[in-house]
């Protein structure tokens, strides 16, 4: 029942916000909707955690042998409620925003969150695509409406990019749905494939392609930084906090336990790609001057270590992955609001023309000193957890003889990190104020209460991880019960 | 309906003539698919009414029904022979309905004539017109041709096996039985203008009066499939590994025509007439498969294709200016038309959630549960990426560009059933098998 509720209420919300006239009234419409949603998904997660609660299974299209079932594992209910505590936060951070044709705005951010619940919570492969692809639609529209300058080329080449990636793993899912036994979507039936190498190869990649997409890794990356930048920034933060992490969700759930021995063949190949693209991206994050293409870039190559971590294959790097997926949407749509703050004050992102805001805005400076210093995964903070446990992870890994290499070339995206956060902080807060930042103000009480949440919630996974690791637990156990790590 | 013209000069009185005989008709088709029979003919098995044909017929009635619900008035646009167009229309279902039961190779070059025949007139009917005249007889000359090539196949078809009927299912491949099957094959891939034989395609559909062009494109093709899917399950079934591959490259090759030519264009309506030549090649994934779910999909395929085509064409109607600029703004000055709109793009594109996505998804499962043209579905899938980009150009001009106003004028009902299509586009899209399980409703098999 409470998948299907986490599904239906923003679903329905959405397209009712298409009729709402005033922009006043669709703001408070969204705004109590996904709060509804967090509260369901709040008493999901604590006290209705049975079972029967969290599986939903009736007929969908019995020709085709693929059926509604949505159920939330731990990894499911970790993401659902990631989701739904992102939506409030964004739409409380962006509160004073206003949009043209805003009813439409908010109509079609709750479709996009009805869309991510249902990606992390089906466990039918088609009803899985079918939101896979229902998430992207509204992503498409808000980009292309509400962005930057450039925002028609720029999220058509997000479109196309991540439409091709889909058909392909729609192929996959194809392929891999005419060799189940009792042909059924299902991820039991999936589970019980049994293919050739050659067949799980190209399926891997099939696959891969459509979640390194997503994620993004390089080489596949090229059309995040500029989506980023030219998205309304309510929508970034959907994007980099809960979007990308479909594709490392998509990866756990539907690649690395359906083809484990390619997996395991492939996985010093992708390892590789990861490595490349965290250093690459650091390094280009380095030279940024744009404030957002930072962040862009920063979370390439924070994705890229999750990705690494996956194809360690062993619990402490999964687990590590689990509690990194929720802290790093939490920071992200933390760093997100700062940026949304300076540029609705200031007008600019250019770290050139900020400086000296730590002496007029102390609120604002602290606060986003703890949300980077959590990026670079300091101790304390809640990104130290998964980061340690996604290092020792890797370089404990049996599944690859590299695996002191990695760690190695890994652990140096974490000092670039250190090197471009605390630039950004040097530049942005301290130093002389300028024409622009001499008049700056502080920021508003609903501003700091949410930034204070975020900081808060830091905090305490930081120092408090274990319920969240908890959570994730069962699902960890069972996934890596299907790896392998040695040639089978 | 010929002499409705007769009785009255009105237009309007003949429309809702045409609308009352669509409706009667529609209802007795579908009570005959629910196992209701009315007359009993004795056809000498020429015809065999299955529930695939029955269905199909359903589907095309449907289609035309709204087609003239919704741009009937346009239709009186065109010339004064509003009656004669209406009786034409008729004419052409009556091949529909023939071609989509045909049981014998008569039978079936009978009702690919009666859709023809008329439909060359309805080319034309814009008498006034240079480029109209010059595509009805494009296209005549082109259609007598393929024609000659069927009649010929037909021909070496009864040498080799004594008979008309189909079905009879050879085994192998005499000489004479394989060139009749090249010759039907080709004359078919005409009339679905599948690709190397789809050059009469663009000019004819850009030079046709619009109305006509969006009945040509969708219930005449859709047939046209019908036909070819049914003579070739029925009389070369057994043969397929035979045939398959070249089928499969005519498939590729339609695919690709269709896909990458209608990047290019400048015009709306010819975008159109390339999109229809790339939906035809998924359409053509049905008879490289040829097993039940690609007859399935077909039904399907059929039914979303028509719905949303007949839904674009009705707003370009519309509008005074065809290029896609013409379409700049549309969002802000009538956001139902975009809206609509929209959603017609998005099925044909095929993406999840309306029924054109089912309808592509039926057709690649078929091809990889066949599993000999793996390559052809992954060319299918880029294909279907390639044509997100010419349909999402009238997406991006109606809500993302600025355009000034243009007077459209419509009627609340016409509105009003543009959403009703729309609507029954999404929920096809998320319940087919409301749509599929008519299909085994009657009987069982095709």
């Amino acid at each position: 029942m409470i998948p299907v509720l986490l599904i239906v209420i923003p679903l329905l919300s959405g397209c009712i916000s298409f009729f709402l006239k005033n922009e006043t009234t669709a703001r408070l419409w969204a705004l109590v909707s996904t709060l509804i949603t967090l509260t369901v998904s709040v008493l999901g997660v604590t006290y209705f955690t049975s079972n029967p609660q969290w599986i939903t299974d009736v007929e969908w299209i019995p020709s085709l042998g693929s059926r509604f079932s949505v159920a939330g594992d731990g990894m499911g209910k970790l993401l659902s409620m990631l989701t739904a505590v992102s939506f409030p936060i964004i739409f409380i951070a962006t509160y004073k925003s206003s949009y043209q044709k805003a009813n439409q705005f908010y109509a079609f951010m709750l479709l996009s969150q009805a869309g991510l619940m249902g990606v992390f919570l089906s466990i039918d492969a088609l009803l899985f695509y079918f939101f896979w692809e229902l998430a992207l639609i509204p992503a498409y529209f808000l980009c292309s409406i509400w962005g930057g300058e450039r925002r028609i080329p720029v999220t058509f080449k997000f479109f196309i990019y991540t439409f091709i990636a889909s058909l392909l793993m729609l192929v996959a899912i194809i392929y891999m749905y005419s060799k189940t036994p009792d042909h059924s979507f299902a991820l039991n039936s999936f589970y019980n494939v049994k293919l050739s190498y050659q067949e799980e190869s190209w399926l891997f990649w099939l696959f891969f392609i459509a979640f390194a997409v997503k994620m993004p890794i390089f080489p596949f990356h090229t059309w995040q930084p500029d989506t980023y930048e030219q998205s309304p920034t309510a929508t970034t933060m959907v994007l980099s906090g809960i979007m990308v992490k479909m594709g490392v969700f998509g990866m756990i759930r539907w690649l690395v336990p359906i083809l484990p021995t390619a997996t395991w063949a492939w996985g010093d190949t992708v390892s590789t790609l990861c490595i490349f693209g965290m250093i690459y991206a650091s390094l280009i994050a380095i030279q940024q001057d744009d404030l957002k293409r930072l962040i862009a870039y920063s979370s390439i190559a924070h994705i890229g270590l999750m990705c690494l971590a996956i194809f360690a294959t062993n619990e402490m790097s999964m687990q590590g992955v689990m509690i990194q997926m929720f802290n790093h949407g939490i920071n992200i749509i933390g760093l997100w609001i700062v940026v949304e703050l300076i540029e609705r004050q200031f007008k600019t992102r250019k770290l050139s023309e900020l400086g000296g805001l730590a002496q007029k805005a102390p609120v604002l400076a602290i606060l986003l000193v703890v949300v980077s210093l959590a990026n670079t995964a300091l101790p304390l903070t809640n990104a130290f957890i998964g980061e340690f446990l996604m290092f020792s992870g890797i370089f404990s890994s049996v599944a690859t003889k590299y695996n002191i290499v990695f760690a190695a070339t890994a652990g140096i995206s974490i000092i670039l990190s250190a090197i471009y956060t605390l630039n950004m902080i040097q530049k942005v807060f301290y130093g002389n104020t300028n024409s622009i930042t001499v008049a700056a103000k502080d920021i508003r009480l609903n501003e700091k209460m949410i930034l204070g949440i975020i900081v808060i919630g830091i905090l305490v996974i930081g120092v408090y991880p274990k319920p969240i690791l908890e959570i994730t637990q069962g699902t960890v156990e069972s996934i890596l019960s299907r790896m392998v790590t040695k040639q089978p | 309906m010929m002499f409705s013209g007769i009785i009255s000069k009105r237009s309007s009185v003949i429309r809702y003539i045409a609308i009352a005989g669509l409706t009667i008709l529609l209802a007795c088709n579908i009570l005959e698919l629910g196992g209701t029979r009315f007359f009993n003919f004795d056809v000498h098995k020429m015809l065999v009414f299955d529930s695939f044909g029955l269905l199909f017929n359903s589907i095309a009635l449907a289609s035309t029904l709204i087609f003239v619900l919704l741009s009937g008035r346009d239709m009186e646009k065109v010339g004064v022979h509003v009656a004669e167009y209406y009786a034409l229309i008729f004419f052409i279902l009556c091949g529909v309905s023939v071609a989509s039961s045909f049981n014998t190779l008569l039978m079936l070059f009978l009702g690919i004539e009666i859709i023809s025949i008329p439909l060359y007139i309805l080319t034309g009917s814009d008498k006034r017109n240079l480029k109209s005249n010059e595509a009805s007889l494009k296209y005549f000359l082109m259609g007598a041709f393929s024609t000659g090539l069927m009649l010929m196949g037909i021909a070496l078809i009864y040498g080799a096996q004594g008979n008309f009927m189909i079905g009879y299912g050879a085994k192998t491949l005499s000489p004479l039985m394989s060139a009749g099957l090249l010759l039907l094959l080709f004359s078919m891939a005409f009339k679905v203008s599948a690709a190397p034989f789809h050059f009469w395609t663009p000019d004819v559909y850009d030079g046709a009066p619009t109305v006509f062009t969006s009945f040509m494109a969708t219930v005449v093709k859709a047939a046209a499939f019908i036909a070819f899917i049914r003579l070739f399950s029925g009389s070369f079934g057994n043969v397929q590994p035979q045939w398959q591959l070249m089928v499969a490259l005519i498939t590729a090759a339609t695919l690709l025509v269709g896909n990458i030519t209608a990047v290019f264009q400048q015009s709306v309506k010819r975008m159109l007439a390339y999109s229809s030549i790339a939906q035809a090649g998924f359409m053509m994934f049905a008879l490289v498969a040829l097993n039940n779910k690609a007859s399935e999909g077909l039904i399907f395929y059929t039914a979303a294709y028509c719905l949303a085509t007949i839904g674009v064409f009705a707003i370009l109607i519309k509008m005074k200016d065809y290029t896609f600029e013409g379409f700049n703004g549309l969002a802000k000055t009538h956001p139902v038309l975009a809206g609509t709109n929209a959603i017609f793009l998005l099925s044909l594109a095929g993406i999840p959630a309306t029924a054109g996505f089912m309808a592509k998804f039926y057709m690649l499962s078929a091809a990889v549960d066949d599993g000999h043209v793996l390559w052809l579905v992954i060319l299918g899938v880029v294909c279907a990426a390639i044509s997100v980009y010419y349909y999402f150009r009238v997406i991006q001009a109606m809500y993302f560009k600025e355009g000034e106003a243009q007077e459209i004028e419509t009627t609340p009902a016409f509105r009003g059933l543009l959403i009703g299509i729309a609507i029954i586009v999404i929920v096809l899209g998320i319940f087919p098998q409301w749509l599929i399980d008519n299909l085994y409703y009657f009987i069982p098999d095709l």
